[in-house]
């Protein structure tokens, strides 16, 4: 690889780069932008949650014409639910999570110069970037941002006398979403190419990391899916624009007939949800593969069960792609569907509860560093367990029925994959940022940091599983039109407090991440005392990541403490030290783990 | 309670910049023994927490949440959620534990080996076949409840369609044939507001009404429309709910259980009822007393918020006696 020597401009080193070390970063910044964005849409809807008729001179300023007098419209509000998922699911914790660690350490963990193609990852790159301005852009229409929820369904989302937000603000978010897509597609083909043909000697696939499988996994499930996600907004532009009718039929509104027959709005159900569902864990494997490193690396002890591990990700995987339907029990589909998709939805508790007992056992015994990327990586094994445990009570048909759509399913599925994603989001920050910034953050900001924000995201999450039983819908504007829930008033009030706590308290990590990346302490090489391979690269960033050769590997990830006696606790570390990077060489009559 | 949160944004932002001068000396990035001590026991401190929020609304919000299930099919619902609940709490109260408890005793020092320990097939069996038996079980539960409460197969229940549009709910009984006409949005007109095809023979004697009335004890068999978009009807107290689709008719079915009076007696809906009235009577507003509703739970537009409908379940024959007093739609459309 001789190209790393060639001379490289201010526009071609932090522009269009083609290093896969940048381009993590510009995925990195760009999500956290949006991320910042979706989460202050989430502060304005829950004081509008709490305080319903409530004047605030924070909402006049910031909705200018779609508020009265400091209390925001209907239509707004539901607009921000919708933009705040969309922003969160996609460019966050998909573009965002993947689009960081997938770029930073594939190459690093697996021993490539770079990505299989530089180029396509650019691409990859301004296509989300693309796809963001648009997204913000279309908060400024004048009808307001796309507002048929997250799940965009037809025949809302494509009538704008149904609600206004599905004028030029759905246009644009259709545009934008078909362009976010083919960024995530490619790359994700690249992640999977890289993964399978850019290997270093001797990383054969069962010695490839926790995180390289949880991220070559989540890759091939979005290849799977995010195209059906793309027909389906597509078919939806042709009903939008060219009169076809896939999803709309027998339709009046506005006074008249509209001239759409024959379509059916459970198509685009089934569609949207070949995704949606998958998307899930899109957004989640990955955190559970970063997990998986920290977990091991700060207990000082192997990840028990590696090969559960891995099957438990590809049960995982395949089962997703086959559960769709449990978001539709209640869509009109045939009931026995809802038996089969109940089957198949329920299964997926198995792998994921053997994933979670290994995080524990990993813990037992260990010699637990409780760096802040160990506490986050702890809060997310807590919040996954917590969220998944719901999943029982709503994967089964019989009991969906009866709080479908409820907080109880807000409350399941943010802890379940917002919570703990962003928990593994934030752990790989906290871990892998001396690889890219080669400074250390703070610590003390980041248990600040970790414990505002576990017992904010329990303080807002969990009372709202109640709110839920007590039969309150999701995405009501306000609850004053039913006496029957005034008794939730004031658990609003704690939740909105908890949430906006909480929102506040993410100041303290923005501060610590762009303070660090200027002033923070210049990282060592290895300063977690880690196996994998990344950390034998220098902390300077080159072009093609390793100086000379590429090492070769000669062990898995996981010999963290490793004995001279296998069976005896108490004897000495077998390498004078308690972890042994993938590099080294077996000594004469070691015995691979 | 507002002051209260301008508080809490002070004190964060506060500590923040507090925190933000402290950086500046630039010390502190791997964690050492001090460290691991302090955090290990806020883990233990955040469990205490933890478990307290959590048993605290366990117990304290019961009074909120729904009362027992109104509906005959309802009832195997509930048992199966508690089964569910009972099971789901237990191990996340043994879960949640098991991941702080570990925290804080396994917490690092200089002194402390880790056990190489990286697999063990027997455990790692025991916690798949264990959660596949619990599965099993709740899964042939849930199915077997599942056929239940889909199944429409009763001749004689009575028929109601229930009509959704932006941004209000009607209703129309099947009349003496227990057989609805036909409906479609072309037939939309003046007063025919649900689309009702007045050539056909079964729709003469269909009647049209803004709220529900039900009889005790009689399997009701429903069928819904929607007319611009997609609406959900729910009702909690009966745990049931359908989509609206426009385009197509869905189904669903109950047997009230209660009338509304009987249901004001019970314990749990006085409970609710006295909480809500205490904070009702405190704003000056008119006292709550308890209905069965039909809400929307499928977002359709700026009055979501606001969409529903009255049910009112009643003996047999005050239903016999209403139902009779409704005019036809022969009568009302001409």
């Amino acid at each position: 690889m001789s190209e790393h020597h060639h001379k490289e401009t201010f526009v071609t080193k932090y522009i269009f780069s083609q290093d896969h070390k940048m381009i993590s970063k510009q995925f990195l910044v760009t999500g956290m932008f949006m991320g910042i964005i979706a989460v202050m849409m989430s502060m304005l809807f829950r004081l509008q949650l709490a305080w319903p008729e409530k004047s605030f001179s924070i909402i006049e300023a910031f909705l200018g014409p779609h508020q009265t007098d400091g209390v925001m419209n209907p239509d707004i509000y539901l607009a921000l639910v919708t933009i705040h998922g969309t922003i969160m699911v996609f460019f966050v914790l998909t573009a965002g999570l993947s689009g960081t660690f997938s770029n930073l350490l594939i190459p690093l963990q697996i021993g490539a110069r770079d990505m299989a193609s530089g180029f396509m990852n650019m691409i990859s790159y301004w296509l989300f970037f693309l796809s963001s301005i648009l997204m913000v852009i279309s908060l400024f229409v004048e009808a307001g941002p796309a507002s048929a929820g997250w799940t965009i369904y037809p025949p809302l989302s494509a009538l704008p006398q149904a609600i206004p937000g599905s004028g030029t603000g759905m246009t644009l978010w259709l545009v934008s979403m078909s362009i976010f897509i083919a960024s995530s597609l490619i790359g994700a083909l690249n992640y999977i190419v890289t993964v399978l043909n850019l290997r270093t000697k001797g990383m054969k696939m069962t010695r490839l990391p926790l995180t390289m499988w949880a991220f070559f996994i989540t890759a091939i499930i979005g290849v799977v899916s995010f195209p059906v996600l793309l027909s389906a907004a597509l078919l939806l532009v042709f009903d939008r624009s060219f009169g076809t009718s896939f999803y709309l039929s027998d339709i009046f509104i506005a006074g008249e007939v509209l001239h759409y027959q024959g379509g059916s709005p459970v198509l685009f159900e089934h569609l949207f949800w070949f995704l949606g569902h998958p998307e899930v864990y899109i957004v989640l494997l990955p955190a559970l593969g970063i997990t998986s490193e920290i977990i091991s690396t700060n207990s000082r002890k192997p990840i028990f069960g590696y090969r559960a591990m891995v099957m438990s990700i590809m049960a995982i995987a395949f089962l997703s792609t086959i559960v769709w339907g449990h978001h539709m029990f209640i869509s009109g589909m045939n009931p026995f569907l809802g038996s089969v998709f109940t089957f198949t939805t329920l299964l997926i508790a198995i792998p994921s509860a053997v994933k979670a007992f290994n995080y524990i056992t990993t813990l037992w015994k260990g010699n637990l560093q409780l760096n802040p990327a160990m506490l986050f990586s702890i809060g997310l094994v807590s919040t996954f367990v917590t969220g998944g445990l719901t999943g029982l009570v709503l994967g089964d048909s019989a009991l969906d029925i009866a709080i479908h759509d409820t907080y109880f399913v807000v409350a399941h599925f943010h802890l379940v994959m917002g919570v703990s994603a962003i928990f593994g989001m934030y752990a790989g920050i906290y871990h892998w940022f001396p690889k890219m910034y080669g400074r250390m953050m703070n610590k003390t900001l980041g248990y600040w940091h970790f414990w505002v924000t576990i017992i904010c995201a329990y303080g807002v999450f969990w009372p709202m599983h109640f709110i839920g039983l007590a039969g309150l819908p999701r995405r009501y504007y306000s609850n004053t039109a039913f006496p029957m829930f005034d008794d939730l008033a004031d658990i609003n009030v704690v939740i909105t407090i908890f949430a906006l706590v909480g929102g506040a308290a993410q100041i303290i990590f923005l501060a610590n991440f762009f303070i660090s990346i200027y002033r923070g302490e210049k990282a060592s090489q290895n300063p977690w005392n880690s196996n994998t391979i990344e950390w034998t690269t220098p902390v300077e960033h080159i072009h093609g990541n390793w100086p000379g050769k590429i090492p070769e590997v000669h062990r898995w990830a996981y010999d963290y403490s490793k004995r001279v006696d296998p069976n005896d606790d108490d004897s000495d570390f077998l390498h004078g030290q308690d972890f042994v990077l993938q590099t080294t060489p077996l000594l004469e009559g070691e015995q691979p783990s | 309670m507002l002051a209260l949160f301008y508080i809490f944004i002070g004190v964060a932002i506060g500590v923040s910049f507090w925190q933000i001068t402290r950086i500046l000396d630039l010390r502190g990035v791997v964690a050492n023994d001090e460290d691991n001590a302090k955090q290990g026991k806020y883990a233990i401190y955040f469990m205490v927490f933890f478990y307290a929020i959590m048993i605290y609304c366990l117990i304290a919000m019961n009074v909120i949440m729904l009362p027992e299930s109104a509906s005959i099919e309802g009832e195997h619902d509930d048992r199966l959620f508690n089964i569910t609940f009972w099971l789901i709490g237990i191990v996340q109260f043994i879960m949640q534990f098991l991941i702080f408890y570990f925290t804080f005793k396994y917490r690092g020092n200089k002194n402390r080996k880790a056990k190489f320990y990286a697999d063990s097939h027997k455990l790692e069996l025991i916690w798949t076949v264990t959660p596949a038996i619990v599965l099993v079980g709740l899964i042939g539960y849930g199915l077997w409840q599942w056929n239940n409460v889909m199944d429409l197969s009763d001749e004689d229940a009575i028929l109601i369609e229930v009509y959704s549009q932006q941004f209000r709910w009607d209703a129309r009984y099947a009349g003496n044939d227990n057989t609805l006409g036909l409906g479609n949005v072309n037939y939309i007109k003046g007063i025919n507001t649900m689309g009702v095809d007045m050539k056909d023979v079964n729709s003469q004697d269909d009647k049209q009404v803004t709220e529900l009335y039900l009889p005790k004890g009689k399997k009701i068999h429903f069928k819904f429309r929607s007319q611009d978009v997609l609406h959900s009807a729910y009702m909690p107290h009966f745990r049931a709910q359908m989509n609206c689709v426009p385009g197509m008719v869905t189904e669903f079915g109950f047997t009230p259980k209660y009338t509304t009076e009987e249901m004001r007696q019970q314990p749990e809906v006085i409970a609710k009822t006295k909480g809500i009235n205490k904070i009702r009577s405190a704003k000056g507003e008119d006292l709550y007393e308890f209905d069965y509703l039909l809400l929307c739970n499928k977002i359709c537009g700026a009055s979501h918020y606001s969409m529903q409908m009255k049910i009112t379940v009643v003996e047999p024959e005050v239903y016999d006696k209403w139902i009779a007093e409704q005019p036809t739609l022969a009568a009302v459309i001409k």
